[in-house]
Formats: structure tokens, sequence, C-alpha cells
């Protein structure tokens, strides 16, 4: 049996190339749209979160679960309003 | 149903993934952000559909209180101010993950996964602070002034050189809770460093690098709690991240390496 590790390290090299071809020839106008796009993305975070503050494994862990729950919630809700804000501008602007 | 949840987690990072490659072209752009958006939606769906979930009273409060915080700051944030929110919202991001890290660790835990918890509360951690600089910085709350004083250079040794002490004592002895709190506190720490010597003028650069660390952040607590879509979503992007800080670099004609370490690592010259 190939232990769980190896798999997730084959996943994570995978789409570390997987990142660097995805950007590529961006215009700069859409440098920080992308940005903040990405970092919407990096809220993916809450995911974990959520498995931590319901599981309750203990009191401490389910606080740390809570707080990160509403943190990460911030940034992705936050993320991705403000991304498609700055995207809908440019349409205006191009328009 | 485990399965199921895990399929959902294939399909959100596939929508992450075409999300970003419609963000990079100024047609698609919008598009692209609201595939992303679905698949995060899918994902949090999936996460809570989890049947080890007892209780929904913490999760569903923290979602309601975030979510409700960053769609008020993002409606009614100026225009002129997006960069520096973008900053804010990406250390909270980052400060999730520390907290997750921390949250993960639980008795009997092996070597690896130790080390992915401090990996994700160090990176977690500095990305927070460093964060929060590179927004006092841009909207003019503290000096946006690159800021060097006699021995940084030591210091941050220093700094680092503690960060790599407490993490193998932690990770070898996960009892002692001093250790672990000597990671977050030094995490911290180095993420002010990191960024106060830095011009306000080379911001976006550093916000851009940031926000590849918090995917990294991410991805390492994906290790420590165990979960795919952390991982791949995490290192999409700290990857992509990486990538678009360099472009940025490019058009601004600079070298990454001399928006970091212009100041990072030269310090005040001892010699003059």
């Amino acid at each position: 049996m190939i232990p769980a590790e190896v798999f997730l390290t084959f996943i994570l090299m995978l789409s570390i190339f997987l990142g660097f071809e995805l950007i590529n020839k961006v215009p700069a106008t859409l440098h920080t749209p992308l940005m903040s796009g990405a970092n919407a993305i990096s809220g993916i975070t809450v995911v974990g979160a959520i498995a931590l503050a319901g599981t309750g494994e203990s009191d401490l862990a389910q606080w740390l679960g809570f707080f990160a729950v509403a943190l990460a919630s911030i940034n992705v809700v936050g993320g991705y309003l403000v991304t498609d804000r700055m995207l809908a501008m440019f349409k205006k602007k191009e328009g | 149903m485990d399965n199921l949840i895990q399929y959902a987690y294939v399909v959100a990072a596939a929508l992450f993934i075409f999300g970003l490659k419609q963000l990079g072209s100024a047609a698609t752009a919008r598009r692209g952000n609201m595939i992303s958006s679905s698949g995060m939606l899918l994902a949090i769906v999936a996460a809570l559909l989890d049947q080890g979930i007892l209780d929904y009273q913490m999760i569903v409060i923290g979602m309601v209180v975030g979510g409700a915080i960053g769609a008020y700051v993002a409606r009614t944030v100026e225009m002129t101010a997006m960069p520096e929110m973008v900053a804010m919202f990406n250390g909270f991001g980052g400060m999730a993950s520390l907290l997750v890290g921390m949250a993960a660790i639980a008795p009997g835990a092996d070597a690896f996964t130790l080390t992915t918890i401090v990996l994700s509360i160090l990176i977690g951690g500095m990305t927070f602070t460093g964060s929060l600089v590179a927004y006092g910085k841009l909207s003019e709350r503290i000096s946006s002034a690159a800021v060097m004083f006699a021995k940084q250079q030591m210091v941050n040794g220093l700094i680092v050189a503690g960060i790599v002490l407490s993490g193998v004592m932690f990770v070898n002895n996960p009892d002692a809770t001093f250790w672990l709190f000597l990671v977050v506190v030094l995490s911290l720490a180095f993420g002010i460093m990191a960024v106060i010597p830095i011009g306000g003028a080379d911001m976006p650069v550093v916000i851009s690098l940031l926000n590849s660390y918090s995917g990294l952040a991410a991805c390492a607590a994906g290790f420590a709690v165990d979960n795919n879509i952390l991982i791949v979503a995490g290192s999409l992007v700290g990857a992509s991240g990486i990538i678009l800080t360099q472009i940025m670099c490019k058009a601004m004609n600079r070298s990454l390496s001399n928006v970091l370490f212009s100041g990072f690592g030269s310090g005040v010259q001892d010699t003059t």
C-alpha cells in the first residue's frame, strides 16, 4: 500500500506545475484582479476549518476552528466580491 | 457519502483551475471569477455534508459573521483602496491557516503531520502580520518608508534560527506547548520584519508574494488535516502567485530578489 502522504505529495507536485502553466502572458491591467481572485481561492482553508469547528475533538480545537471559519469566510466572501467589483469597473472602461 | 464529498472536491478543483485560466484574459475574467467562486461554494457545501460533523452551531455563526464582514467591507471599500484591502483579506486567510494548524494538533500525531502543522503555523503567521504591515503601509496608517535599523540582519537571523530550533523541538516533543507558542510568536514577528524594510512603492509585489504564501499556508494546513482540496487549491495559489509576482516585478523593471532583499538582506550598512 502506498502511504497517503506520497499521494498527497504527488498532488502537490502536479498542482504546482499547473499553477505555473496557468499564469502566462497575463496583461498588466489584470495583475491586481488576478491576484485578488487567487487570494479568494486561498480562503479554501475554510474547508479545513469547518471540519475542525464541527467535530469538536476538544473545546480548544473547536474554538480555534470557529475563529478560523470566521477569518477564512472574510477572505473568501470579501475576496470574490472585491475581485468582481474590480472586473466590473474594467468592463465599463473598455466598453 | 464520503466518496461523494471527495468527488465534489475534484470538481471544485477543476472549477478553480478553469476559473484561474479565464481570469488571465480580459474578455473572460469576470466569468472566470464566477466559476472560481462556484467551485468554492461547492467545496464548502461538500465540507458541510461531512458525516463527522456533530455540531453546526459554531460553523454557521462563524460563516455568517465572517461572510457578513467580508461582504460589507468589499462593498464599501473605496476603489482606490483595493490593493490594501486584498492584503487585509489575504492576512485573514493566513491567520485562518495558522489556527487550522494549531487545531489539528492531536495526541499521537506522527512527525510528518507535526511538521506540516509547524509549516502551516509559520507560513500562516508570517502571512498574517506581513499582510497587516503591507495594509498599513499602503493605507498610510504607518509610514510607507522602508524601515531599517542597526543590526537588523542579525535580528532577522536570530528569528529564523529561533523558528527552526523551536519547530524542531516541538516536532520531537509535541507535548511541550512552550515550543509551539514560540513558533507562533516568532512567525508573527518574522512577517513584520520581512515587510517593514520594503518601501511602499513595492507593496503590490509584496502583496502578490504574500498571496502566494497564504496559498502555501493553506496547502500545509491541508497536509495537517489530511484534506485534498486544501492541498490542491493551496498549491495552485502558491505556484501561480509566485509566477504572478515575477511578472509584476518584470513589468516594474525590478527583479524579485531586488524587491525582497533590498532592505531585508542588507539592513543598515554596518560599515558606514
